[in-house]
């Protein structure tokens, strides 16, 4: 189950923005990186695990040499690779890759924006490491790139662009239980709530298109073949991935749902939404009848219905490591 | 992000300013045709059509000082006067009455819902006055053209663009102290009960399906607060009930507007390091800000008899008070542009332009001139 920590103030507020939290942890040094994005700023705190160090960084986003208004940061998460992990950041004007520690950029992609302004925006948004060597992005026309990351320095190169969905991207995800049974590699989202389903490879491979019911899907999770979907309902849905059944349904909110999170070892999901709470959810597989399973969860010693006058709004929530896991609740 | 915004915005915004000038209109006990006449001038330069038709083209947010300019010229489009004191007043309970109003709005699309509260309220304002009222219809098909076919998505990304505007904005308003919806941090209070929105589910239920999709089985869980049932949809018409609150009127003449400034050093400092970045394009800005004050017709203020001055407090000392004591951080800077054929306000603008780079009180001579030529040819224009 899940215990409070001590909490971390970061250098500001967190924007209001899907999957605003990236944590990053390093098992090798006990340091825990964390990431929150304000507005054209990404504040970047590394946390010691005995609690008693944490140094703070800022990483501001890219703005390409021309007379356009400036540059907000859409999202910034770890890509956790085999043999590195790079930390992406997309914003308005296109994308930015650096090695872990936010220190150098390894990589820059400009998004091609229109002379004059559209009615559509141009933003990359929704981020996934998948498989030994791919990092994709989504793109608000509801493209995504594909990337191919060498083992090391900058050498890194578009590899493919996929283009299924017709309207932005929201989240990207990729298989997280670390299975290698499981054919699907990757989910996509995006704001009409359809869900596409991928292999990776040389050239991607659309494996399933799962419909959506006119409701934005802002986050999604794929674990175990299942793909977790958080809904502008408040609802949350299992599906599965290859076949697009439907494993459950639950009324989980009651407000927009901005981020999900699974802790593969265990199950345990956690979803946080606009209502200013956050929710635990156990998953539980049967294979022999190819069902999941859902339970909600209580935090033990924790009340979640605290006194009305200290709720704020959730904009982020915690990616979670196997053993451990941390919330960052911030207000805007 | 989303190239929408600035109408919602702006209109918003203008409601929630008129709706406090009504109230300090009527609580100083002006006149009621000079009262009238204010609120008129204001509606009138509001919904200017040249100005509107600027206003719905695709682009992003202007800067927190651009459009506190914009806000300046409008309020002073007629007869009546603020002082500097209670200019910030006014504009800092507009801004915060919006941000409330967006971060309440139980879904993204209910903006428009609470857009069209204010509308309804300023077309209430003008009944009485044809010509300002046919510009007022026309603004609701606009909107309605423009708005209405976006989806859920779409709008939860205006709503973020909005809320990253007002991110860091903390000014406690008594008002939403006194009816508990903000705390003594100046953060706003997120219900957990009432009814839940239009197309979502009260909280409390998870069902699980066998491959061929039928219900299997079904678990209720206690979903810590108290949800009362579903909200109807409100109407996105010209005409109808709106079932949101949000966006009504919520001043009287018994409920003061007093706003506290609750700064303390670690709010400064997230305020500066995000509006003192240099905005490579100032340029651009200014030219916008520029041909909407072309479209803004200025009122001559008119001789001292038919003008008058408001005050946002409810004395004159205290107004004076207000404006020494209040702290830096909070000061909006100002651009002051005259949109005549001047010689010499032509040059002070070139002059504003130098500073509005500089983001310092020293203009920035030589290379103001280049800047200033585009500038200078559109206000010539004028």
């Amino acid at each position: 189950m899940y215990h409070k920590e001590k909490s971390i103030q970061m250098k500001s507020s967190a924007s209001a923005l899907y999957n605003n939290l990236s944590v990053l942890r390093i098992a090798p040094r006990s340091l825990t990186y964390f990431t929150v994005v304000h507005a054209n700023m990404v504040n970047m705190v590394s946390a010691s695990w005995d609690g008693l160090n944490y140094s703070h960084r800022q990483l501001q986003s890219k703005e390409a040499n021309v007379a356009t208004s400036s540059s907000l940061i859409m999202q910034a998460a770890w890509c956790v690779l085999p043999s590195r992990d790079i930390l992406v950041l997309t914003s308005q004007k296109g994308i930015q890759m650096y090695e872990s520690d936010g220190s150098i950029m390894v990589y820059w992609h400009a998004l091609d924006t229109p002379e004059t302004q559209t009615a559509q925006a141009v933003f990359a948004r929704g981020i996934a490491a998948v498989r030994e060597k791919y990092i994709c992005v989504g793109i608000s026309s509801g493209s995504m790139l594909v990337f191919d990351v060498p083992i090391k320095g900058s050498n890194i190169t578009l590899s493919e662009v996929l283009e299924e969905h017709k309207e932005s991207i929201t989240d990207l995800a990729s298989e997280c239980s670390g299975s290698l049974e499981c054919i699907a590699d990757m989910v996509s989202a995006d704001d009409s709530g359809n869900l596409c389903v991928w292999k990776s490879g040389e050239d991607f491979q659309l494996l399933n298109k799962i419909p959506g019911f006119d409701m934005s899907c802002s986050s999604v999770k794929l674990w175990k073949g299942t793909v977790v979907a958080g809904y502008g309902t408040g609802q949350i849905r299992l599906y599965e991935a290859v076949t697009g059944i439907v494993h459950a349904e639950v009324n989980a909110h009651a407000r927009w749902i901005y981020s999900l999170d699974i802790a593969p070892f265990s199950g345990l999901l956690l979803s946080a939404a606009e209502d200013s709470l956050v929710r635990v959810w156990h998953l539980t597989m049967t294979p022999e009848t190819n069902s999941v399973e859902v339970t909600s969860q209580t935090i033990p010693g924790r009340n979640l219905t605290t006194p009305r006058t200290h709720r704020q709004t959730l904009t982020a929530s915690l990616p979670l490591s196997p053993s451990r896991s941390c919330t960052c609740i911030t207000s805007v | 992000m989303s190239s929408r915004t600035l109408p919602l915005l702006f209109i918003n915004l203008g409601g929630e300013m008129l709706y406090i000038l009504d109230q300090r209109l009527r609580a100083q006990n002006i006149p009621a045709d000079k009262a009238k006449k204010v609120m008129n001038d204001i509606i009138t330069t509001m919904f200017n059509k040249k100005f509107l038709e600027e206003l719905f083209k695709p682009q992003e947010l202007y800067s927190k000082k651009a459009l506190r300019t914009v806000f300046d010229r409008l309020a002073h489009a007629s007869i009546m006067r603020l002082n500097q004191a209670s200019m910030d007043k006014l504009y800092d309970l507009m801004t915060m009455a919006f941000k409330y109003q967006v971060l309440l709005c139980p879904r993204a699309k209910d903006i428009l819902l609470v857009s069209f509260n204010h509308m309804d309220a300023i077309k209430d304002f003008v009944k009485d006055t044809p010509s300002v009222l046919s510009q007022v219809d026309e603004t609701y098909r606009q909107l309605i053209e423009m708005y209405t076919p976006l989806s859920s998505g779409e709008f939860q990304l205006i709503r973020q663009t909005l809320l990253i505007f007002f991110q860091d904005m903390h000014i406690r308003v008594s008002i939403f102290l006194k009816d508990k919806v903000q705390n003594s941090n100046g953060r706003f209070v997120l219900p957990i009960s009432g009814p839940v929105p239009h197309g979502t589910h009260i909280p409390g239920l998870i069902r699980m399906f066998s491959c061929n999709g039928e219900e299997v089985k079904r678990l209720q869980f206690r979903n810590g607060g108290n949800y009362t049932g579903v909200l109807r949809e409100g109407s996105f018409e010209m005409f109808g009930e709106r079932v949101i609150k949000l966006g009504t009127n919520m001043y009287s003449v018994s409920r003061p507007v007093e706003t506290h400034m609750s700064g303390t050093s670690k709010n400064s400092a997230q305020k500066k390091s995000v509006n003192t970045a240099p905005n490579p394009l100032a340029k651009e800005e200014l030219n916008m800000l520029a041909r909407l004050m072309g479209g803004m017709e200025v009122q001559k203020p008119g001789n001292a008899d038919s003008g008058f001055r408001v005050n946002l407090f409810a004395t004159d000392e205290e107004e004076e008070e207000a404006l020494i004591s209040r702290p830096d951080e909070f000061s909006y800077d100002v651009i002051k542009i005259q949109a005549t054929k001047n010689q010499q306000a032509n040059a002070e603008l070139v002059k504003i332009m130098g500073d509005f780079t500089e983001e310092a009180g020293e203009p920035c001579s030589s290379s103001a001139n280049s800047k200033g030529d585009d500038l200078l040819a559109m206000m010539d224009g004028l």
